[in-house]
Parts: C-alpha cells; structure tokens; sequence
C-alpha cells in the first residue's frame, strides 16, 4: 500500500517541533483520516478536534501545507504526496497542545453582540411573513460553521493580534446576519464601529477566500456593514434626515 | 485526597445540543442557576448535522395537517410500541417550538405567502418538515446556542462527565473533567438533565462522531435508572459508501424528498416491490404518481422511496445480497434523473440540496446534478434509552432527567425522519421546565467524597498502569475498533440469535481489555486517555442493545430477526427494560404497555 509522510506539529503552551510519521494512504483519504490512523496506531495522545467529518461542524480546522483548511474536506489526492504534508494549528489563537488551539476568544467576541430583537408579529398567531427573496442574503451568512478560519487568516488578529480592538470576519458575518435579518429592530452599527473595529479591515479578502462554506465575506457582510457606518456617521444631511425618519423602521418585507 | 473543585448549580444540564440547549434556556427562565456541560465546543454537537429538518404540523403547505395526523404517523412509524403520551404531547407542542425559534432568529425557508416552508418526508403524510435547504440541524444549534449564550446558562466547553453522584436514592451531581488540562470538577445540583446523544460509535459503520459513546445512558444505568426500548437501533438507509474514508456519512433523505430515486444495478425501482401492507393505501403504486407527489400534487400518494427507515435499509440489504447492488455493494440513489421532468434540474439540485452536492463534489469526486449516488445503511440513531416519564421526562432516579436521543419512549420502534428535531425542541423545554421546578422543590443533595475519590481514581487507572510498569499493554483504540467491528457483525442491521450469544461472550472479553488498557502521556488534552474512559460507556450501551436483541424474539421497527421474521403480537404489547441489578449485573425485564385512551385510539382508526 501506498505512504505518506505528514509533518504534525507537536507542542503545547510552552513551545514544540514538528514531528514525521509515515502511515499507509487510499483512495479517497482527507487529512483528518491520515491524522486519525496516527492517533489510534502510532500517537494515542495526538490532540486534535473533529466531530462530524463531513464538513458541517467546523471543528478540524488547521493549517495544511501552510493553508487554513477543514482536515475532514481536504483530500490528499489534493496535494503532493511525494514530501511531507505539514499539519500545523491556527495562528490567530493560543495553543493548546498539538493541532488543538485555545478559541474561546471567539465565543466571548459573540457575547457581547446585542442579541436579535425581532419587531412584532405580523399575524394574529404570533407569526411573521417574510419573502424568500429577502432572506436569501441572512441565509448565506447563516451557512457559517464557526470554523474560525476567517479569523485564522485575518491579517488583523493573525499579525497584528488585535484581539481586544477587532472582532474579525466571523463577527461581521454574524453582525451582518442580524443587522439585515428582515424582522431584527435592534441597531448594531455603533458597537460595530467602536468595539468591533470593522475600520480596521481593509478588505484585502483574505477571509472570503478560506471561508470552507463560501460565503462571500466581504462583498456581501463587511463591506455593506462599512458603507452603512459611513451613512451613519460620516454623512451630515443624511443625519438631518434620520433625525425625522428613523433608519430602520418595522423593517418591512415584499410580501 | 484526589484533587478537585467544586461548582454548584440548581440545574446541571449534560450535552449541549438541541435538546441540551432547549433545557437549558427552560431551566433557567424557571429562575433557577443553570450549568451546561458540552464534550466539544458549543455549537458541534450532532444536531449540527441534522438536514432534512423538524417535524412539525404547522399545515403551512397543506391544510389538511393537524397534530392527530402527525401523532397518528408517529405510532404507525414506531410500530405502536411508542409511549403514546409522548407521541401525543410531541404532536400537539411541536409547532409552537418550531414558532419559537423563529421568534429567537431562525431564518426557515419560505412559502410563497412568505410563512415556514414544509418539505415532504418520510412517513409523514403531508410535507411537515420546516427546513433550511439541507442544513436545518445548524439553523436550529445556531438559534439556540445564540439566544441561549444571553439566558444566564454557565457553559463549560469540551467537559466530560464521568460518573452521576448520588444522596441516597436522589441525585446530587456529577463528576466531570476538562479536557484542555484534566482537571477533575464536582457539579453539585439539585437537578441533571441528561442530553447526551445517542451511541452511533457502538458500530464501525455510523453517521456519528466520536462523541456519541452512550455516555448519557450509561451514566445514568450505573446511577440506578431504566433504559427501555434498547434493541432498537436506527440504520439510516442512506449513507455515503465510496469512497471508503466517507464510509457511514449521511445522505439526507431529502434527497428522496426532492424526487430522489432508488436503482438497482439494473435500473429497476426496487422499492416498488415491497410495500408493506399497513401503507399499501399511502404509498404510490407507479413512478408517475410518486413524482407527484414529491412536486406537491395533494392527489398523489408518496413513492415507496419514502417509506420508513427501516424498511428501506432492509430493502437495499436485500438488493445487494441478492446480488444487484451497486459496485462497491449499496444501490444507487439517483435524484439528477429529474432533469427529464424539470427545467434548469441541476441549478434546482444545487438550490435545495447544496451540502449534498458539496459532500459529493469535495469527498467523492462525483456531481449529483449528473450522476446517480452509491449508498448503503448507516447506523444513524437510536430509538432506545433512559426511561422517562412523559410530562416531566424524569426517570426513576429522583432528580434525574433525560432528553433527546439519550431519552426513550416518543419514538418506538423506528423514528420517522424530522421527528428527532422536534423531540430535542418539546421534550427538552419539558425537562428544563420540571429540573427546574424540581430543584426549587427539593433543594440540594450531599456529596459524597468516597463516591468522588474512587471515581477519580478509577479514570486514572490507564496511567496508574503504565507508572506500574506495564507499558506495553494495549492502548484503547484497538479495544474500541474491535468493539465496533463485532457490533457490526453481530448486532447490525439483520440479527440472530447464536449470533447475539456470540456477540455477549465477546462482550465479556472485550470487558476485561477495557480494564486493562494503557495511556500514555499526561492528563491534558489527551484523546486516548477520553477514549479508554469512554469505553465503558461503549460497552454498557452494546450489552443493553445484546441483551434487549435477544429478548425480543420477533421483528419490529428498526429490529430484525432473521430467526423470527415476523411480528409477533404479544410482544407488540410489551416493552424490554434494562436495569442494573443489585449484584452489578445487568437485567432485563418485560413490560406491558399501557393501554391507550380511547381519545387516541379513535384518533388512529380515523387515520387509516
């Protein structure tokens, strides 16, 4: 049977190597199958997280060849498999030990978002009507996995670790899924400018670009969020205007 | 002394998924202080996976639907032996738990004048399943988790409990460790709420992760509670075959839903053979009538593709041994066949069905919209697990809950498609809301220090061995991989008796490697060492499914005996209940099943 060489960071909080183990290679394989024939044969105590391995939970992701990738979606008959495939953490966040790094950053950037705040029903029974034409956007957003490979990527968090300063692509995803969700009433553009650091971004795309779900990060999320900061903000008659007439209102929908 | 910290709470919640998650935000509008323990990160759980989407008769596409039709669904799919309260409360409450998320920001697919779009499903009547294309299970984790993460709820990521601690008779909380350092922790609680998952890593070939290990159901078999119903184990008919690494990935039924077809090696429409005579009036008797019933044509009957779970992964079984399966040994499972019948078929593919097409392009190499799939049964789900009482979904340990998959009862003997999301959605704000009550009611228990030290100190025995020189023994995969192959073998999907005593002698070897396994390294972050505690979880779960296989000596739902073909009524009156005995062994009892009232019996004859 065929072998292949992976090159897997081993190491913890205080520092670590890259470690070689060959092990036999098939048709079809992706990496978080060659890392789980190491764990169970050669390395019991290799951490590394995965759950559904069919690239829905957003759990395997790390760095493969120097790439932010999803193990379980990556295939080998992908890459060169005549040197070693490296196997390495995210960069953004700490480690932890071995492919496992520390993201709970990431869940405490959620928290502090303000929470949907839907207007009030449209119906009698408590419900809501709304167009499938207007939801598809929120849609595309809500197809986010929570991987944190936008983050990885982000040359914001990753080089500059501006971790306390920005909220990274993840959240302006996220942001942007509430903040044109046809029923939410609640507005988000001022902590998006302060806390979120959405400024910082200088939409080089890099986000859109890992993203293992597609989703059009910055031409669809953050850059829309940006141009309705600079209306908000940076536009004095339209201020005026606002001043008689609310931006968002019952948020109406087409149907 | 054993080194360990020591938390307290009104409601410790175990498992963070849906039904987790739904009890945790009950449990704490209850008013009372709420801990939510998640073996992963939150959010990974398996509902994440869950696509066709969540059973519910909101009668947004069909008016004809109300809850006694899908109440009465629900019994005709599980064979009867259901406990019908469930299916009754289930039924009625389901659609509001569907309106609630909306209201907390789920963004469903839409009807043309704009309410929840409902697609058909298997063993549901009318289309009743609210969806988001074919990610509905992250829709719905997503919701919960975001609304949940403001409802006060501690939540402690990739936690793992290894035991439940008692006062007396009562619960007083549970024994766990993290998982980044190993540290043990004491969750002291006046109520727990198990929402572990089901035990899919029981057998080789499964749809689910490394987590579902049974913890939930043994954890709460050793604390003294019932399991019931444990034989019966749902292989999903459709799971990804080729290549080998995607073995056991599910295909959503939806598939079929959209007008997805089964083949055989020779083109033939197997499941047309076979419609079993209770949905012989339901079920289309020609191709032409099926397609339209899968484009919504109120007249037509569904096509056999979308019979139940069972009896579709025992006629792709039959194809194959028969000799007319697809090259790598499943059948084909064909939806691009629809561009004969509708235009622009594969952008229509690709628009309700996208992680499909992704799966299949990313992991296979193959276009749905072009080429028809190979696929084979995975085991998917179990029926089977703590009893619980149907209001209050407390089980006969006093304070202990249970919901969601590692709960029994709703589904009976075969779990319609759907009807698993709305469980987590109805029986977890069931559970929250009476922990809750139940904690307010009952105050706290006491910890008991012996129970914690021996528990401690069991965990760490793989360690203790390598430090007592015996580095060279086995390490925990091999005993879980061997595990898993003899499941397969002699507890899957066809079973027989000689086969199943087999299986209970291998079991007792496979008990006696799991107390001698090894692991090395340290306590933090270490994989093998969560494996060999998971062990036995694993085992207890297998010998419940062995022992409750054996006792029933008929065929039912999602248990089949090659011995015994047919059902049998006098075992369609009774249920099959595990307990652990005084002496550690384990036993299995039978019981009647209660009488259904005639308010609901009246409901079923007025379906058929």
């Amino acid at each position: 049977m065929k072998t292949a060489v992976f090159r897997v960071w081993r190491g913890d909080t205080t520092g670590g190597k890259f470690v070689d183990y060959q092990t036999e290679v098939s048709e079809g394989m992706v990496v978080l199958d060659a890392i789980h024939r190491i764990q169970a044969t050669q390395a019991n105590d290799l951490a590394c997280r995965w759950n559904c391995k069919a690239g829905k939970c957003g759990s395997c992701s790390a760095e493969i060849n120097g790439r932010p990738k999803l193990m379980c979606m990556t295939r080998l008959d992908e890459l060169p498999l005549d040197e070693p495939v490296t196997v390495e953490p995210m960069k953004a966040f700490p480690r932890i030990r071995d492919l496992a790094t520390d993201v709970s950053w990431n869940f405490r950037v959620k928290k502090k978002i303000k929470k949907f705040k839907p207007r009030a029903p449209d119906a009698a029974d408590g419900t809501w009507r709304m167009a499938q034409a207007d939801i598809e956007r929120v849609q595309e957003f809500r197809k986010c996995i929570e991987c944190f490979l936008c983050q990885d990527v982000c040359h914001v968090l990753r080089e500059h670790q501006k971790h306390e300063e920005f909220i990274g692509p993840r959240f302006f995803v996220f942001a942007a899924a509430l903040e044109m969700h046809p029923l939410d009433t609640e507005d988000r553009l001022g902590e998006l400018k302060q806390a979120g650091g959405i400024g910082y971004c200088n939409i080089t795309k890099c986000c859109t670009k890992v993203c293992p779900e597609n989703i059009t990060i910055t031409d669809n999320a953050i850059i829309p969020l940006k141009e309705r900061l600079v209306d908000e903000f940076y536009d004095p008659l339209g201020k005026l205007l606002k001043l008689i007439r609310p931006r968002k209102q019952s948020g109406e929908s087409h149907v | 002394m054993a080194n360990y910290e020591t938390l307290e709470f009104e409601v410790l919640i175990i498992g963070a998924g849906g039904a987790g998650l739904r009890a945790a935000i009950e449990a704490s509008a209850g008013g009372t202080k709420v801990g939510l323990i998640c073996k992963s990160l939150l959010g990974k759980a398996h509902t994440v996976m869950a696509e066709g989407g969540i059973a519910a008769a909101l009668a947004n596409v069909d008016d004809r639907d109300n809850w006694k039709v899908h109440f009465a669904d629900t019994m005709r799919g599980g064979q009867y032996i259901n406990n019908w309260r469930m299916a009754e409360l289930h039924a009625l409450e389901a659609p509001a738990r569907v309106r609630e998320l909306e209201a907390w920001g789920a963004v469903f697919d839409r009807t043309k004048d704009g309410r929840i779009l409902q697609r058909n499903f298997g063993g549901h009547r009318y289309p009743r399943l609210a969806h988001v294309g074919d990610r509905t299970g992250l829709e719905m984790i997503r919701t919960l988790q975001d609304h949940g993460i403001h409802q006060g709820v501690e939540v402690y990521m990739e936690h793992t409990i290894v035991t439940l601690l008692k006062d007396g008779e009562r619960i007083a909380g549970a024994l766990g460790y993290d998982r980044e350092r190993g540290r043990f922790k004491v969750f002291k609680a006046n109520a727990v709420v198990i929402a572990t998952g089901g035990i899919g890593r029981a057998y080789r070939i499964t749809s689910n992760s490394w987590e579902y290990t049974g913890d939930g159901m043994s954890l709460a078999y050793h604390a003294g509670a019932e399991l019931v119903d444990m034989e019966f184990v749902q292989f999903h008919p459709t799971g990804m075959i080729w290549p080998p690494s995607v073995m056991g990935i599910l295909v959503t039924e939806g598939v079929r839903g959209e007008g997805g077809i089964l083949c055989n090696n020779q083109g033939e429409r197997f499941m047309f053979k076979d419609i079993p005579d209770n949905y012989k009036s339901q079920t289309a008797d020609n191709p032409e009538e099926g397609w339209r019933y899968t484009q919504g044509d109120k007249d037509a009957r569904r096509p056999p593709e979308l019979l139940t779970r069972d009896h579709v992964a025992r006629c792709i079984l039959n194809e194959v041994k028969a000799g007319r399966g697809s090259p790598h040994g499943g059948v084909f499972l064909d939806i691009a066949w629809i561009k004969e019948k509708i235009p622009n078929a594969a952008e229509h593919i690709q628009k309700k069905l996208p992680s499909m097409y992704h799966q299949f392009m990313q992991l296979a190499n193959l276009d749905i919209t072009k080429e028809p799939m190979e696929v084979g049964p995975t085991t998917h789900y179990i029926m089977g697990g703590i009893r619980v009482d149907p209001e209050t979904q407390m089980s006969n340990v006093p304070g202990l809950f249970a919901a969601g998959e590692a709960a029994a009862g709703l589904h009976g003997a075969n779990r319609l498609g759907g009807n698993s999301l709305s469980d987590l959605l109805v029986f977890g704000k069931r559970a929250g809301e009476f922990a809750a009550k139940f904690a307010k009611e009952h105050g706290t228990g006491a910890i008991d220090g012996s129970q914690v030290e021996s528990a401690i100190g069991e965990s760490l025995e793989p360690f203790d061995r390598v430090a007592k020189g015996g580095s060279d023994g086995e390490g925990p995969y091999q005993v879980q991989s061997d595990l898993q192959e003899m499941m397969q073998n002699l507890v899957g999907i066809v079973r027989r008796e000689e086969e199943m005593a087999r299986a209970l002698d291998e079991l007792a070897k496979l008990w006696k490697r799991s107390a001698s396994v090894i692991v090395h390294g340290h306590r933090e972050y270490n994989p093998g060492w969560h494996t060999a505690i998971d062990l036995r979880h694993l085992l207890t779960v297998s010998e419940a499914i062995t022992r409750s296989a054996l006792e029933r000596k008929e065929s039912r739902g999602g248990h089949f005996r090659d011995d015994f073909p047919n059902k049998s009524a006098a075992d369609g009156k009774t249920n099959v209940v595990i307990q652990k005995g005084r002496d550690g062994s384990m036993q299995v009892e039978r019981e009647s099943i209660a009488e259904m009232p005639q308010h609901l019996k009246q409901v079923i004859e007025e379906m058929i």
